[in-house]
C-alpha cells in the first residue's frame, strides 16, 4: 500500500488502509530499539523540527528517539504560546525554518486546527503531535498499534474511552481510527465532560463505568484535568474517582483479560489506582515503547518513505 | 435636475409594484412612478436606459462596522460606503464600537462630517447605550440624538446587567428610537470559538451553545415588554430566537430584528476547514437554526437582513483559529448571496427579499422617506441585473478588507447603477 499524503494531520483524514499501512510500517521498525546499536539510516539527511506550543514531555522525548534512531537532524523548539500572542505569528516563525529547507515539522500547539492551517500553508510535511482538543493522531496509532499486538484484528472488538472526552484530542483521534478499524467504541464520564452530540461520531455513550466495561475488551483512561474550566465541570477528584476511576475492587467485578490503557500522565489515586496501572491488566508501559515506532513509521511515511527497503533498517 | 430611469423592472415592496415601468426624478426626489414605457415627448435633463434590469429601492443596511474613527486600517467611511454603493446600499448605519466609541456627540458630528466629504451613502450613526460601550453608565442619550444617531447599541458587547437595560428601554421611550442589542451572556460563550453541536465536538474548537444568545433575547424581551421600550435584536441566529421573538410580536412587544445573509446561507459544517473567514459573532450556527431563520423572514418575524460587515485584515485573520478577530464582510456580497441561495432557490419571493433589504430596516430605525420609491421620497435607487452569472472575488472589493466566506462562489444578482439622493454615485464598468 502507496503513501502518498504530505502530512499527518488527523485520523479523521486518512483511510482504513493509510492506518494499517503506518501499523505495519511500525511494526517493522519496532525491532529496532531491540538491537545493542539503536539507530538506522532511514531518516539521513532529513531536517526534522520539533515545534511545541504546549508543555510535553513524553510525547516530545518519544518524537526526538523516534528522529534519532532514523538518523534525521533535528532542531527542538519549545515556545511558550503566551509570548507568542504577543510577538511573531505562528506564520512567520514557520516560513522562517522553511527557509532553512527543513522536512518535516513536527508540532504541538493549544490551538485546534492550527496544525491544518500549517499544512496549507508550507510545503514541508506537518505531523500533529496534538492540537488543542481536536486529534492527537500517533497517540491513538500506538493505541490502536497496541490493542492490535493483543487482540489481533479489531472488527467488532469493544473498547471504552473514559474521562474528559470533552477536552481529549486522544479520545477524537481514538474514535475517528478505531471506528475505521471496525472496532465498536463507547465513551464514558459525567455528562459535564461528554461533549454534545459526540452520538453522531458513531460511538456509544455511558454515564456509567460498570455496566460499560461489562463487554468492554479494552479501556482507555485518559487524564483527568480539573484546571481546563475557569468553572469546575465536576465536584471533586474524590467524587470523579468513585464514579469513573478504576481501582482493583472494580477491575475484580469484570473480565480478567479487560486491557487497561492510559495516555499519560497518570493520575494515581484519580483515574486509575497505583495496583491498576501496574497490574497484570494494564499495557501502558507498552504503549510508551509502541510509541517510538508509530512514530519513526509516520516520520519515514511523510518524509516519502514508500516502501521498507533492508537499507532503511540496517544498522 | 430631472432624471429619467426607464425600461426597468421596478419591484417596490412597500407599494407593492412590481412590473415593467419607469421613474421621474426631481431634485433628489422621486416625482413620480409609472408603470408601462414613458412617451417620447417627456424631457428631463437625464435619461437613463435600464435595459429590462431590476428597478428598486436602494438598499439600507442597519448594521455596519466603518471601524472610523479608530481602525482606519480595517476600513474608513470612505472605503465602506465605495463598498457600501458597490454593493447597492445608499444607506447604512454605522455601529459604535469604534475608537473614541460613538458616546458622544462630537464622535456623531464627525461621522457626519467625514461622510458628507465623502459623499456617496447615507450614513447613518448608531449611539452607544453605554459610556465607552461598558455597559454601566447611560450616555447622553438625548444629545446623541440632537446631534443624528437613529439607535442606540453596544454592539460587540451585550448590555449585561438587566438594570442598566431596563433604564435604558425606560429612558428610551421618550425618544421613540430602537436599542440595537447584541444578545449573548458572555458566561455562557465561556470563549468559545464557534457554534456548540456536532461540529464542535468533531473539531475540537470550544463551543459557543445557542443558548448564551436565547437567554438574553428572552431577558431582554421581558424588559422591553414589561418597559414598553423598543428593542431591536441585532445578527438574529437561533431558532429559538425566531420563536420568542415571534410569540412577543404576536403579544405586541415593540420588538424588531435582522438577520444576515451568513447566517441565511451557511451553517457551522463551514468550520471543518478551520477557515477563520467563517469566524464571526453570533457564530454560524446549526441547519435546524438556519432554517428556522429562513421561516423568519417569509413568515415577517425578521424585519432586516443586515450585512454586520465587520472588516479585519489580515493580521486578526490569518492566525490561529481561536486567536483569529471575529467577523466577516457583507457589503458587496449581500445581494448575490441572498439572491442567488433565498430567491433563485425559491425559498423567498423577490418582493420579500426587495422588503428586508429596504422598507423593512428603514421602518426599524425611523426613516420615513427611504425604503420606498413613492412619490416624495428620496431617490436612493439600485438598478441590478438578476440574468448574468458572476463569480464573487475579494481582490475585487471596494472595502479594505478581504475576510469573506463567499470568496469563489458563483452567483447571480449584479448592481449596475447605486443613486443616492439622485445622483449616481455608482455604475458599473
Amino acid at each position: 500500500m502507496a503513501w502518498d499524503k504530505k502530512d499527518l494531520l488527523g485520523l479523521e483524514y486518512l483511510s482504513t488502509e493509510e492506518i494499517t499501512t503506518i501499523l505495519d510500517t511500525a511494526r517493522s521498525f519496532s525491532e529496532i530499539s531491540t538491537r545493542p546499536i539503536k539507530k538506522v539510516p532511514a531518516l539521513r539527511g532529513k531536517t526534522v523540527i520539533n515545534l511545541f506550543y504546549e508543555p510535553s514531555t513524553r510525547t516530545s522525548a518519544s518524537f526526538e528517539l523516534a528522529e534519532k534512531r532514523l538518523s534525521a537532524d533535528i532542531v527542538n523548539m519549545n515556545i511558550a504560546t503566551s509570548s507568542v500572542k504577543k510577538g511573531e505569528t505562528l506564520l512567520d516563525t514557520v516560513k522562517n525554518l522553511c527557509a532553512y529547507k527543513i522536512d518535516v515539522i513536527v508540532m504541538r500547539h493549544s490551538v485546534s486546527g492550527s496544525t491544518l492551517y500549517l499544512a496549507r500553508n508550507i510545503e514541508s510535511s506537518v505531523v500533529n503531535a496534538g492540537d488543542g482538543q481536536h486529534e492527537h493522531p500517533t497517540q491513538a496509532l500506538l493505541d490502536i498499534y497496541t490493542l492490535r499486538e493483543h487482540l489481533g484484528e479489531l472488527k467488532d472488538r469493544k473498547i471504552v474511552i473514559v474521562g474528559d472526552i470533552l477536552h481529549s484530542r486522544v479520545a477524537r483521534s481514538n474514535i475517528w481510527g478505531l471506528q475505521k478499524l471496525g472496532a465498536k467504541v463507547t465513551v464514558v464520564g459525567p455528562p459535564t465532560l461528554i461533549p454534545r452530540q459526540i452520538e453522531e461520531m458513531g460511538v456509544d455513550v455511558s454515564y456509567n463505568l460498570m455496566n460499560a466495561l461489562k463487554n468492554a475488551d479494552a479501556v482507555n483512561m485518559l487524564r483527568i484535568q480539573r484546571e481546563r474550566e475557569k468553572f469546575s465541570l465536576f465536584p471533586s477528584s474524590k467524587e470523579y474517582s468513585k464514579l469513573f476511576g478504576l481501582n482493583s475492587d472494580k477491575l475484580k467485578l469484570l473480565s480478567p483479560n479487560l486491557i487497561v490503557m492510559h495516555p499519560g500522565p497518570i493520575n494515581r489515586g484519580v483515574e486509575l489506582a497505583s495496583n491498576v496501572a501496574d497490574g497484570p491488566n494494564s499495557v501502558i508501559l507498552e504503549q510508551v515503547t509502541n510509541g517510538l515506532a508509530v512514530r519513526m513509521a509516520v516520520l519515514f511515511l511523510v518524509t516519502g518513505g514508500t516502501s521498507l527497503h533492508p537499507e532503511h533498517l540496517s544498522s | 435636475m430631472t432624471s429619467l430611469i426607464y425600461n426597468g423592472k421596478i419591484i417596490d415592496a412597500a407599494q407593492n409594484f412590481n412590473e415593467k415601468g419607469w421613474l421621474v426624478i426631481k431634485n433628489g426626489k422621486i416625482d413620480s412612478i409609472n408603470k408601462g414605457d414613458p412617451p417620447a415627448s417627456i424631457k428631463t435633463d437625464e435619461k437613463i436606459d435600464a435595459k429590462g434590469a431590476f428597478v428598486s429601492p436602494g438598499f439600507i443596511d442597519i448594521h455596519v462596522h466603518l471601524r472610523e474613527p479608530g481602525q482606519e486600517g480595517k476600513e474608513t467611511i470612505e472605503t465602506g460606503c465605495k463598498a457600501a454603493v458597490a454593493g447597492g446600499f445608499t444607506s447604512i448605519a454605522c455601529m459604535p464600537n469604534t475608537s473614541p466609541t460613538i458616546d458622544h456627540a462630537s464622535i456623531v458630528k464627525f461621522i457626519n462630517l467625514e461622510a458628507g466629504r465623502v459623499n456617496l451613502a447615507n450614513v447613518f450613526p448608531v449611539g452607544a447605550v453605554t459610556v465607552g460601550r461598558k455597559g454601566v453608565e447611560m450616555t447622553n442619550v438625548g444629545e446623541l440624538i440632537d446631534a443624528g444617531v437613529v439607535a442606540l447599541s453596544d454592539d460587540g458587547s451585550p448590555v449585561c446587567d438587566a438594570m442598566v437595560m431596563r433604564t435604558v428601554l425606560d429612558y428610551s421611550k421618550m425618544f421613540n428610537i430602537p436599542i440595537i442589542d447584541h444578545c449573548e451572556d458572555p458566561q455562557l460563550v465561556n470563549d468559545g470559538a464557534m457554534n456548540e453541536g456536532f461540529f464542535s465536538t468533531k473539531l475540537g474548537l470550544r463551543g459557543i451553545p445557542s443558548t448564551c444568545e436565547d437567554v438574553m433575547i428572552a431577558r431582554d424581551i421581558i424588559l422591553a415588554e414589561y418597559s414598553g421600550g423598543r428593542i431591536h435584536i441585532a445578527h438574529l441566529s437561533t431558532a429559538g430566537g425566531v420563536r420568542m421573538i415571534r410569540e412577543a410580536k404576536a403579544r405586541g412587544v415593540k420588538i424588531t430584528c435582522e438577520v444576515t445573509p451568513h447566517h441565511l446561507t451557511l451553517t457551522d459544517e463551514s468550520l471543518c476547514e478551520f477557515d477563520t473567514n467563517f469566524k464571526m459573532s453570533p457564530p454560524l450556527r446549526s441547519e435546524k437554526d438556519r432554517q428556522a431563520l429562513i421561516e423568519g423572514i417569509i413568515d415577517g418575524t425578521i424585519d432586516a437582513i443586515a450585512t454586520d460587515h465587520a472588516p479585519h485584515g489580515s493580521t486578526g485573520k490569518d492566525i490561529e483559529f481561536d486567536y483569529a478577530a471575529n467577523g466577516v464582510i457583507g457589503l458587496e456580497t449581500a445581494l448575490p448571496v441572498i439572491f442567488t441561495k433565498l430567491v433563485k432557490e425559491n425559498k423567498i419571493s423577490i418582493n420579500r427579499m426587495i422588503e428586508v433589504l429596504t422598507s423593512g430596516p428603514a421602518k426599524v430605525i425611523g426613516l420615513e422617506n427611504k425604503g420606498t420609491l413613492k412619490q416624495g421620497a428620496d431617490a436612493d435607487i439600485l438598478i441590478w441585473d438578476a440574468e448574468s452569472e458572476f463569480t464573487i472575488d475579494v481582490n475585487n472589493f471596494f472595502s479594505k478588507a478581504k475576510n469573506c466566506p463567499f470568496d469563489g462562489w458563483q452567483v447571480f444578482g449584479k448592481p449596475l447603477r447605486t443613486i443616492v439622493n439622485g445622483e449616481t454615485k455608482y455604475c458599473t464598468p
